[in-house]
């Protein structure tokens, strides 16, 4: 348990450190910087390299965007294998369902019981 | 086209920028991305020892981390986290429910349909639109050189 955490830590961190060096020295922003990583982790999840990256590594490669990207990637996978051509439209979203309304429902709640403060 | 001024100007410029503290900013970032991922990990250890399979446990995780994303925004301090970690905070899926939560309680003055609604997709917009276009793309070419 306790070398998957400092794995998950470390792959996690350099992910990050990874991010925050294209925002530094390529002068953008950090949501530009979220949207190339996601689109970096569909990509890398199509060729076959975040697969092994995600079994060594668990939520080191999950929690961070580019683990958004694969899971939407092999949601498209499985959905094709069962529907067909169909599964590229609902395969994606499917697979990342579960943290998009998440986010969704949380800001509502949170709009309405919070003030935002700052 | 910069006349021989503008350029001048430009150099100057350039000049006196402060340098970006590039190195103190990487070594924050690992610290507080990869403790972000950490907590990740513990709770997808959680699930997967109620009976998960790793792969099942990455979709309840991630709906976790999105939720302590979003109390920590509202308590007003996930903006801590990304001040001080800058891409460690916000590259782990907590900061992208935080792009969502802090839009959204910002712009509830501007009402719950152009306010809340509109601007809470700001930046996940964005990540959702090419992160699906990508899939796609991805996913076409797969099953074209699978068949």
């Amino acid at each position: 348990m306790w070398t998957g955490l400092l794995i998950a830590f470390v792959v996690g961190g350099l992910l990050c450190v990874l991010a925050q060096l294209v925002v530094d020295v390529g002068h953008i922003t950090a949501a530009h910087v979220m949207v190339l990583f996601v689109v970096l982790g569909a990509l890398a999840g199509g060729l076959g390299w975040y697969g092994p990256l995600v079994k060594w590594a668990g939520a080191g490669a999950t929690v961070p965007l580019p683990g958004f990207g694969y899971t939407m990637v092999e949601g498209i996978d499985r959905a094709t294998k069962t529907e067909g051509v169909l599964g590229l439209l609902t395969g994606g979203l499917t697979a990342a369902a579960g943290g998009i309304k998440a986010a969704v429902l949380f800001s509502l709640a949170a709009a309405l019981v919070f003030t935002p403060r700052s | 086209m910069p006349s021989e001024k503008d350029a001048d100007y430009l150099a100057l410029a350039a000049r006196h920028r402060p340098p970006a503290p590039t190195w103190s900013n990487a070594v924050r970032a690992f610290a507080i991305g990869g403790a972000i991922c950490m907590v990740g990990q513990l709770v997808t250890d959680f699930f997967i020892a109620h009976g998960n399979s790793p792969g099942q446990a990455a979709s309840p995780t991630a709906v976790v981390m999105v939720g302590l994303g979003a109390l920590f925004t509202g308590l007003g301090l996930y903006d801590r986290v990304v001040k001080c970690g800058g891409m460690g905070g916000s590259l782990p899926i907590s900061g992208f429910s935080n792009a969502m939560v802090a839009p959204a309680m910002e712009y509830r003055r501007e009402g719950w349909v152009l306010g809340v609604g509109a601007k809470l997709f700001a930046v996940a917009g964005p990540v959702l639109a090419y992160g699906l276009g990508a899939a796609f793309v991805v996913g076409l070419a797969r099953l074209l050189v699978g068949s």
